[in-house]
């Protein structure tokens, strides 16, 4: 897929290479880097998932990194049925039932 | 070219603080690590006559103060004869961006546009970043929001994600990061390229703009019932949330209301660790935050910290992830309120508290917090399954592991809180003191700051410094 100029887009660039971060840090984190992750409009003419690139984000920055998803979409959602917490719901009002004013 | 490097920026810390706050500090220091709070808070700050107002102009507070009546019924069946205090919650979740947070990000968006600035900025993952972008754009001022978002497989929780999605649709710039304390260097790093003003949780208007959250719930509880309430709990994590409250409660008169601070347990997971951040179930109001918060104010973004928890707090009480939960499902279920889980966490505590209190008190959840995807608990437990975590009915008192297990009570009875004593805070508080400063001898000045600093007398402060150092 490729990305025109004004697509809304997301660029991923290492904030801190791991021997450039904080020296305070647990052992896991200490061995990886900061990364950084910011959305856009894109300000190449072309480019494509993986090419360098500079965006124009909401209050007027320009950025430059890795083009990494074109029109992110949010993943999150409400999640499965959770076979516990329906019976939460079900013993609670069994115990109030007829109560309820 | 500016050296961008970690420890340059950092060293250009107090430089950058002081042009994005618009506070001269130096004018409350006192001597050594005493400083003038009250006269930080009267000059910095503003009156509740005049932070209600602000708030008005942008839809922020007179929220409702509820009665949990089917909560209520079910605490007294299962309270011993006698017990079984009446919970009532503010909710304000109706606030303009679903939280509390509003109130004290509408103080800083007021303060950035009167001074001129272009734009607000915020570092948290909570909240309070969706209510600064709301603020912002409702004042007509840019906003950009830094938040630890990821780990380094670029997972992210579905409650920091449904944040960032908040964010965004007030017109925020999101920068999100992979874990790591570095946020705060970036966040240095972002004010000195823009100029903008950091809308900091920790300022003294920031502070004072939860005054009127206290002073609400003293006065909506005396026109209500007549009364004070006999304790309010507030979920304690930065100190913002209860120091605030506090001080409103105590400018109206509600002097003898106990101040009950609650975090939700999170023992055992390390903060920066990128291991553990996905196996957190909440991402603030936890004893992450809480305790360090409460035992060392002054590490927040600005020179002095206006959050000082210890000041207010009566009692702390910790609650377990699958309590909270619980009760979100029990608020959604049996009261028809669906509201975000963090916010519960005071309430999981009140219910707990609830039965022990005797049933003509009242106990007031000084706050809700929206909710939606991401952050229910089908979301947060279908996501801690996932990352390894068993869910399971029992005790969570004796059974809750943090990063291992998430334990919902089996009955309602089985909610609980665990005491965690003043005392200890408080000692490391001093330990604290000599780890951040190398200080073992204080003046008198000194000592009176700590004092007041922990609601002690300068006895008790000589006596708990003899224990520690």
């Amino acid at each position: 897929m490729i990305a025109k100029k004004g697509d809304w887009v997301q660029i991923y660039f290492i904030g801190l290479n791991p021997e450039q971060r904080a020296s305070n840090l647990p052992e896991d984190t200490r061995r990886v880097p900061l990364e950084i992750r910011i959305k856009g409009f894109l300000l190449n003419d072309e480019a494509k998932i993986g090419d360098t690139v500079k965006i124009e984000t909401p209050v007027g920055r320009e950025v430059e990194g890795k083009l990494e998803e074109i029109y992110p979409e949010y993943k999150h959602n409400f999640g499965k049925p959770v076979i516990e917490l329906l019976q939460v719901g079900k013993q609670l009002r069994e115990m109030i039932e007829g109560d309820q004013e | 070219m500016r050296d961008m490097s970690y420890d340059a920026v950092m060293s250009r810390k107090n430089e950058i603080m002081k042009k994005s706050v618009g506070v001269d500090y130096t004018k409350y220091e006192v001597e050594g690590i005493a400083f003038d709070y009250e006269e930080m808070m009267k000059d910095a700050g503003y009156t509740i006559d005049e932070i209600r107002k602000i708030q008005l102009e942008t839809g922020v507070g007179n929220t409702p103060l509820v009665e949990l009546k089917n909560i209520n019924k079910l605490i007294k069946k299962i309270s011993p004869k006698g017990k079984g205090a009446r919970i009532f919650v503010k909710d304000e979740a109706t606030n303009p961006s679903g939280s509390f947070k509003d109130r004290r990000a509408s103080v800083s968006a007021y303060r950035a546009k009167i001074q001129g600035y272009k734009g607000v900025m915020a570092a948290t993952s909570g909240n309070y970043g969706a209510a600064v972008a709301s603020q912002a754009s409702k004042r007509g001022l840019r906003s950009i929001i830094v938040q630890e978002c990821f780990d380094s497989k670029g997972v992210g929780q579905p409650e920091i994600l449904e944040k960032a999605r908040a964010c965004e649709a007030y017109g925020a710039e999101v920068v999100q990061l992979s874990v790591g304390p570095e946020l705060f260097y970036y966040f240095l790093v972002l004010l000195e390229e823009t100029g903008y003003f950091n809308a900091s949780l920790y300022t003294p208007f920031g502070i004072a703009g939860v005054e009127t959250l206290g002073y609400e719930i003293a006065e909506q509880s005396m026109n209500q019932f007549g009364k004070y309430p006999d304790a309010v709990v507030i979920t304690h994590a930065g100190g913002g949330n209860l120091t605030g409250t506090a001080r409103g409660l105590k400018k109206v008169g509600a002097v003898n209301t106990k101040i009950i601070g609650a975090s939700v347990d999170l023992h055992g997971l390390h903060m920066a660790s990128d291991n553990d951040f996905n196996k957190k179930s909440f991402t603030t109001g936890h004893t992450g935050f809480g305790i360090p918060f409460a035992t060392f104010p002054d590490r927040s973004d600005v020179p002095r910290n206006a959050a000082r928890p210890l000041r207010y707090m009566d009692e702390y009480v910790l609650v377990t992830q699958g309590e909270v939960f619980y009760i979100t499902e029990m608020l959604a279920n049996i009261e028809g309120m669906q509201r975000g889980p963090a916010g519960n966490t005071s309430l999981a505590a009140a219910f707990a508290l609830a039965m022990e209190m005797d049933e003509d008190q009242i106990i007031v959840v000084n706050e809700t917090e929206y909710t939606g995807a991401g952050k229910l608990p089908s979301a947060q437990l279908t996501f801690a399954k996932e990352n390894g975590i068993e869910i399971k009915f029992g005790d969570p008192i004796k059974e809750d592991i943090p990063g291992k297990n998430i334990v919902l009570p089996d009955h309602p009875s089985k909610v609980g809180v665990i005491k965690y004593p003043l005392e200890k805070l408080r000692k490391s508080y001093i330990k604290e003191l000599k780890k951040r400063y190398g200080k073992t001898e204080f003046s008198e000045k000194e000592l009176k700051f700590i004092a007041e600093d922990l609601r002690i007398s300068t006895e008790e402060v000589k006596k708990l410094i003899e224990e520690v150092l």
